[in-house]
């Protein structure tokens, strides 16, 4: 198995930069169905993006100036940042729990939350109008304080060096810098604490963004509670994500996976679908909770009352369900319908609160043009060519070199 | 040992770390004491709806000449290329114009809002915009219940685009420029209390002619502008249902939990994992379930 994937450690780093070098480099066929539709895709993607900054952000998105957020927010950022998830879920079952079962899934999670925020940050940069400027509350020349997004930009940044830190290991052994991983891998633990509570803090931190919105969405989604229910849905979008790209994971680098971590697979859904099951009954039960405590049944019977129902039974109700039955009979199949069911709920929740139900009364609905569409698409196709180049070089899913456990 | 001393180390690290960014986070009041905010009152039963003060504001801030009064629609928005209008409503009383603008509230969501501190209540009162601080994430204009800021979303050097009550005027004790040209005496500009006096004096002066109501007293926990009119503002197309506490405390619970949340988090976070460490032996023998 080995063979096909060059370590570092070979050459005992006295050639780093000829390995560098070789390891960039593509591998494998270059044809696939995937790269024919994705390559246009992102060079599309790339025109626009030079037309935005050429023309201003009006002249490729449906912006206007009662919908100053669209599409690249409510999607990209909000969205991509809930799917993410999973990987401060992960580390807390892994490091904190102690769950070992889980340890095989951990590197691969954590380094797709890390791309996560890397590419959905990078998105928020293209909806900046004065993007020159985002330095600003970084380096300290004007801290506005008292703002959610001020919390939210401070912890994308920390979140992801938390991150980079938790997957570093897997670098360097990629390098086949054996001192640097130790002390790498001793940070871990901090790492991982640090990140639970930057996370705690910002996935609800994205529902705080929209509290004084208080006016402009529908009421059906706006409570003082939606930083909780950012945070709860959060657990199990980001399990189910894990479950999804686990699932297409195993089948496209099937040959990278020890035997021993395929037949552990079937475990691990199977366990994260009784966490998602649980976390979902707690969102669902809050969300009724919040239903009756905001007398919001007065809404019920309008477009958006059914609209509303559709998300709760259909996408919340239903996979909670799913995923519950299918655990108790031990049906892998049925537990990935329940995770593709849950991310759709997901994508629907972020979405009626951000995009569909902000300013749902107004004459002129926001629809996002097709070129805010593409140039979404480049992003998510961009993140997993960098995922696809990490998995084929670095161990991510296939064990660590044997120096690591020699010791 | 439960804790030794490494682990200490790194829990005194995490905690100093987060305390030092945590108490960034807190809401700051920006309604400073011992401070009077300026303001302008507009009167709307003496409004005539000339809409010299359209042209006044372009002129003052650059913009191009308002379009001439033939055909135009009743009721505008204020746009990135103008900073007020005058709407004109048919009302129960018959025709009633109200001039729209930024409302410089006491304590402005879009200040709140700003990561930069760009947008920022100043100490007389306007809400300014500084293009060397924002980074034009337009999250005032998603917060401000008045829709007040606008944005040049086709140009690649964008601003935000609003009433500023002609800061730089004021400074230099004069009045903004739609205050000091109003011919009918419309607007009046002075200190927010003086001005509060004086709409309370002529509604009581003229209970019949006037409802009573001033207008952005208390709506968004007050406003820099305030207006007064012979008909209930809905009829008028001002926002109804706003809340009477300032917008900003909507977020004020979720900031001031941030601290604890940085200090009780990763202690207990180790705690957990500190008492978890053994697990896996026994899991070895337990598998599913």
């Amino acid at each position: 198995m080995n063979n096909s994937y060059q370590i570092a450690a070979d050459h005992d780093g006295k050639s780093i930069w000829k390995f560098l070098v070789s390891e960039f480099k593509p591998k494998g066929k270059f044809l696939t169905p995937f790269n024919i539709i994705s390559i246009p895709i992102m060079i599309l993607g790339l025109a626009l993006i030079v037309i935005r900054f050429w023309k201003g952000i009006g002249s490729i998105t449906n912006l206007t100036q009662d919908i100053p957020w669209g599409l690249w927010i409510g999607f990209d950022v909000v969205t991509g940042v809930a799917f993410a998830g999973g990987a401060y879920v992960l580390t807390f079952m892994v490091y904190i729990l102690n769950m070992r079962k889980y340890h095989s899934i951990v590197r691969v999670t954590v380094l797709n939350g890390f791309l996560a925020y890397v590419f959905y940050a990078g998105a928020l940069l293209l909806d900046l109008g004065r993007p020159w400027n985002v330095i600003n509350p970084i380096i300290g020349n004007s801290f506005g304080t008292s703002s959610v997004l001020f919390l939210v930009a401070w912890h994308f940044l920390l979140y992801m060096i938390a991150q980079l830190i938790e997957f570093s290991p897997a670098i360097a052994e990629w390098l086949g810098a054996r001192r640097a991983r130790k002390i790498l891998s001793a940070m871990t633990i901090a790492a991982v604490i640090f990140g639970i509570t930057l996370s705690t803090l910002h996935q609800s931190g994205l529902g705080a963004l929209y509290l004084m919105a208080r006016d402009k969405i529908h009421p059906l989604w706006y409570s003082e509670f939606i930083p909780i229910m950012f945070f709860v849905s959060s657990i199990f979008a980001g399990l189910s994500m894990v479950i999804f790209e686990g699932s297409i994971s195993h089948k496209v680098f099937f040959n990278q996976i020890s035997e021993k971590n395929h037949q552990a697979q079937h475990g691990i859904i199977r366990g994260l679908s009784k966490i998602c099951a649980g976390a979902m009954f707690a969102y669902f039960f809050l969300q009724m909770l919040v239903f009756i405590h905001g007398q919001n049944w007065i809404w019920i019977n309008t477009p958006m009352g059914y609209w509303w129902l559709l998300e709760m039974v259909g996408f919340v109700f239903l996979p909670m369900l799913l995923f519950f039955v299918s655990y108790r009979k031990n049906n892998i199949n049925m537990i990935k319908v329940a995770a593709i069911l849950t991310m759709l709920g997901v994508i629907l929740n972020r979405l009626n609160v951000t995009v569909i139900g902000f300013r749902w009364d107004m004459a002129i609905r926001y629809i996002p043009s097709w070129m805010e569409l593409v140039v979404t698409l480049a992003v998510i196709f961009t993140e997993i060519w960098i995922f696809r180049w990490v998995i084929n070089r670095m161990p991510v899913l296939r064990d660590s070199p044997s120096w690591v456990s020699e010791k | 040992m439960g804790l030794n001393r490494r682990n200490f180390f790194k829990l005194l690290g995490v905690t100093g770390m987060t305390l030092a960014v945590g108490k960034n986070t807190v809401a700051s009041s920006t309604n400073d004491s011992g401070v009077e905010f300026y303001g302008v009152l507009h009167d709307a039963t003496r409004c005539k709806g000339c809409r010299g003060c359209e042209f006044d504001c372009a002129d003052a801030h650059g913009f191009p000449e308002p379009p001439p009064s033939k055909g135009l629609a009743p009721i505008r928005k204020t746009d990135e290329t103008c900073n007020t209008v005058i709407n004109t409503y048919q009302t129960s009383r018959g025709e009633v114009f109200i001039k729209r603008q930024c409302m410089h509230c006491n304590e402005p969501a879009c200040a709140a809002a700003c990561l930069t501190t760009a947008m920022h209540k100043t100490k007389m009162g306007p809400v300014t915009w500084d293009g060397d601080k924002c980074m034009g994430c337009r999250y005032c204009m998603v917060s401000c219940p008045f829709d007040s800021p606008k944005f040049e979303f086709h140009s690649a050097n964008p601003k935000i685009q609003k009433c500023d009550m002609c800061f730089e005027r004021l400074k230099i004790g004069e009045p903004p420029a739609c205050a000091y040209n109003c011919p009918n005496e419309a607007l009046l500009y002075g200190k927010r209390r003086d001005l509060i006096r004086e709409a309370r004096k002529r509604i009581n002066d003229n209970p019949e002619l006037y409802v009573d109501h001033i207008y952005g007293e208390h709506e968004a926990g007050g406003t820099g502008w305030l207006y007064i009119s012979p008909v209930p503002f809905e009829e008028l197309g001002m926002p109804a249902n706003l809340q009477k506490a300032s917008y900003p405390a909507l977020t004020k619970g979720f900031l001031y939990s941030v601290p604890s949340v940085f200090v009780l988090v990763p202690a207990l976070l180790l705690g957990i994992q500190q008492s978890t460490k053994n697990n896996h032996l026994k899991e070895e023998n337990e598998e599913d379930e």
